[in-house]
């Protein structure tokens, strides 16, 4: 290659000795100051290599003399939001949870924490966005509610949970197991549910519904009405709607009645902060089913009350 | 550089040192043409911040902003929300066709005249010819032993640098807050670190370009050169020596002993003394003239002592080069500039200009962005209606509070109702106050009877309801249970 070298005519340059289809490349010297730069960049590395982490060890890397890390950024960065929020979150807990609506800004900023706490701790059953889970668990977004969706209803069931054994103030009732334990037969369940059905507009009146609405009032109105319109008092669920929990087919009523779920939800009062719990509440009733008016104030409900769910 | 007689180069060294570049003052018309737009490009860069513009009691007053914070863009009458930042890429699209267009034109006119490079190395060239006086003081001065003048003119001189440093760099910082607020934001220790740190690096960048680094740039720095190299034609103007006018060259009194044996030329070296990038046009076209024309003004000005015709330096096409080099005559400058390429260069540059103008007229300053809830697809209501979330974003880009209605169309028996309301205040429509520019988020339910297709199209309309009925429109699903779940 070197014998290819020349100097070229016009710039008066050495050529590096390459040729593409007759292009040549003038070796021109860098100029100075580019190494100076470079120098520079060279001694700015070095620095860099020992005050920040920068050798990959076996476990970890080296520190750095000033021991910065991005995780300790992150801490950082965490205090300042809860800083930042603390106003917010405690102007939240000032205000009785049935004003909140009435801030818009607050409310706001509470539905979004809710939101926040919701991701981590409810989704696991009641899905993101709270539409539940089919045949499982209830969902939060209807205008169907178990035990109350005004605010403060809501806030109670987070705080208390539902059919907790080991807490007195939690939500209770049981439904008997009219199959399993032979309160009914098979004969009479299925003209219970024909009655149910009808009532729910799902089928025509029949002999067997008409059958089906004697044994209705002895054995189901106490808690679910003598129209089947429900209570939430003890979680009761409407019957005559179109939302189905566990189901409004045949086959669905009939293991509903032969053997109830008597579902449960954990209860978040001492697991979670007040707040906490509050914006919980705000979340839910965000999410297109939440009731203005508020259901009448509730005696506490002892454990083994629930027997009063009986039919 | 290697001597001629050095074929391999094998000496040449690594690294250059950078020459001096001492220009000479010089006048002339295309000095005074610099002169010129020296004055106005200065005079927008420091000036523009300080320009108000009433938008009214909700938008700032200053009439080019860029509102990091807020994420808006003012421009006199226009004002640029983020998604409209194709009106952004359209401008630079502008500015680099404009860019081909010039060039292909007037060869590296921007280089020569407009380069912030160009005209903040020219402003620290004044600087050095005021403190140190013309081209030949200052060879002396920087040739010359560290005496007490040198030190003191350095001083003065590296301290008007800087001055015009910081300016340079504070100017930077007002497009981008209110200029009169940040400027005493700034002096009393107020403003934001971004904005000290922004000084600090333009002034640093300023100082280090502007005055020590300069011709380097263009050398060895900059892109744009090597682009224009390529963007430049034989029908480009450019800066030319015609040599074949005169070379060779001969002292005037050569010349006077030996008439006819010598060109124009009178090889006076003025074309070289007030060359700001140090280079001898002589040697044909070269990367470091940026065609700042100073060479014709010098050599005009030596042809007319000497009662030559003006024009052995001056702008001129290879193709005319080579017609002029035969005998002919070059064409008219008009001729040059109006030919097909730069024409169509014209024309895109303008149809994007008048595609831009125009669509900044027509475009409606209220804007939905409709999302549908995906988790859940629908909600069963206790009724046996179905009822569906969607996430709004209107964006009220007025300056002004605003009152507005969304509907619904082709949703049978829709009722629709927002955080505020409830399922029982539902109607066909919802009224909404929109704050002035500002983006609105509105959750929204639609309730529709149950029986209808599991998907089904509709749109979700906005309409503004205080004198202007124009708004936007969202086309968006509607989803039901599949028949039998
Ligand atoms: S050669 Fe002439 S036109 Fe080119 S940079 Fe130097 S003075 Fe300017
Ligand atoms: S200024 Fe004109 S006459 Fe003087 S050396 Fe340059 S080209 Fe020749």
């Amino acid at each position: 290659m070197v014998d290819r070298k020349r100097i070229d005519e016009a710039t008066g340059t050495s050529t590096v000795g390459h040729e593409w289809d007759g292009i040549e490349e003038l070796d021109t010297p860098m100029p100075r100051w580019w190494l100076w730069t470079f120098y520079a960049s060279i001694v700015w590395a070095a620095g860099y290599v020992v005050l920040y982490p920068a050798w990959p060890m076996l476990n970890s890397a080296t520190q750095g003399v000033l021991g910065w890390s991005s995780r300790s950024d992150l801490e950082r960065e965490m205090q300042a939001h809860a800083e930042r929020r603390a106003p917010i979150t405690n102007a939240i807990a000032a205000t009785p949870l049935t004003d909140l609506p009435a801030k818009p800004e607050l409310m706001q900023a509470a539905v979004q924490g809710g939101a926040a706490a919701f991701r981590v701790h409810c989704v696991q059953c009641h899905g993101a966005g709270g539409a539940g889970v089919k045949k499982l668990y209830p969902s939060l977004t209807d205008d169907d509610w178990l035990w109350g969706g005004d605010l403060a209803s809501i806030e109670y069931t987070i705080a208390h949970g539902i059919r907790n054994p080991d807490h007195k103030a939690t939500r209770v009732s049981q439904m008997p197991a009219f199959g399993r334990d032979g309160i009914l037969d098979a004969a009479q369940i299925a003209d219970v549910v024909s009655h149910v059905r009808v009532i729910s507009g799902q089928e025509k009146p029949s002999a067997a519904a008409a059958r089906g609405e004697a044994l209705f009032q002895a054995n189901c109105a106490v808690c679910h009405g003598a129209t089947g319109a429900g209570d939430r008092t003890v979680g009761a669920p409407k019957l005559t709607d179109a939302v189905w929990l566990y189901g409004g087919d045949r086959d669905s009523l009939t293991a509903t009645i032969v053997q109830p779920r008597n579902g449960v939800m954990p209860r978040w009062g001492h697991r979670l902060d007040p707040v906490t719990v509050k914006m919980l509440a705000t979340y839910v009733y965000s999410l297109g089913g939440g009731e203005k008016v508020s259901a009448p104030t509730l005696a506490p409900i002892s454990e083994g009350q629930g027997a009063d769910g009986q039919p | 550089m290697a001597s001629p007689d050095d074929l391999t180069g094998e000496n040449a060294p690594l690294y250059a040192a950078r020459k001096g570049v001492y220009p000479k003052r010089v006048d002339g018309p295309f000095r005074r043409f610099k002169w010129a737009i020296m004055g106005i490009t200065l005079a927008i860069y420091y000036g523009t911040p300080w320009i108000r513009w009433d938008r009214g009691l909700y938008a700032p007053d200053q009439a080019v902003l860029v509102d990091l914070a807020n994420r808006r863009f003012y421009m006199f009458q226009i004002e640029i929300w983020p998604h409209e930042f194709y009106y952004v890429a359209g401008l630079l699209i502008m500015a680099g066709i404009g860019l081909f267009l010039v060039t292909s034109a007037v060869g590296r006119a921007w280089c020569g005249y407009a380069c912030p490079q160009t005209v903040w190395t020219d402003l620290f060239q004044h600087v050095d010819r005021l403190v140190d006086g013309d081209r030949n003081a200052q060879i002396r001065l920087a040739n010359g032993p560290w005496t007490f003048e040198k030190i003191s003119k350095r001083a003065i001189k590296y301290l008007i640098y800087l001055t015009i440093a910081f300016w340079t760099g504070g100017a930077w910082i007002m497009y981008f807050a209110d200029a009169p607020t940040l400027t005493v934001e700034f002096w009393t220790g107020q403003a934001a670190p971004i904005a000290y740190a922004t000084v600090a690096v333009l002034t640093a960048t300023t100082f280090i370009l502007g005055g020590f680094m300069r011709e380097q740039v263009c050398i060895y720095m900059c892109p744009w050169p090597r682009i224009q190299t390529a963007m430049m034609d034989e029908k480009s103007l450019l800066v030319t020596y015609k040599d074949w006018r005169g070379e060779p060259r001969g002292s005037v009194k050569k010349a006077e002993a030996h008439p006819g044996a010598f060109g124009d030329c009178i090889d006076c070296n003025q074309c070289v003394a007030v060359c700001p990038t140090g280079i001898d046009i002589r040697e044909g076209p070269q990367i470091g003239c940026i065609t700042c024309a100073l060479c014709i003004d010098a050599c005009d000005g030596v042809m007319k002592q000497v009662g030559r015709p003006r024009g052995l330096i001056d702008y001129c096409t290879l193709d005319d080069a080579a017609t002029e080099k035969a005998g002919g005559v070059g064409k008219p400058v008009m001729k040059t500039l109006l030919r097909p390429r730069t024409l169509i260069y014209f024309g895109i540059w303008s149809a994007i200009g008048a595609a831009m103008l125009f669509s900044l007229g027509q475009r409606t300053r209220l804007d939905l962005a409709v999302q549908h809830e995906r988790s859940p697809l629908y909600v069963q209501l206790s009724d046996g209606h179905i009822r569906n979330n969607y996430t709004l974003k209107l964006r009220n880009m007025e300056t002004r509070p605003r009152r507005v209605a969304v509907t619904v169309d082709g949703l049978k028996g829709a009722a629709l109702w927002t955080e505020a309301g409830s399922r029982e205040t539902a109607g066909q429509r919802v009224e909404i106050m929109l704050s002035p520019d500002s983006v609105t988020r509105l959750k929204l339910f639609i309730a529709a009877p149950g029986d209808g297709p599991a998907r089904q199209d509709f749109t979700i309309a906005t309409r503004g309801l205080d004198g202007d009925p124009r708004g936007d429109s969202d086309i968006i699903q509607f989803d039901r249970p599949e028949a039998g779940q």
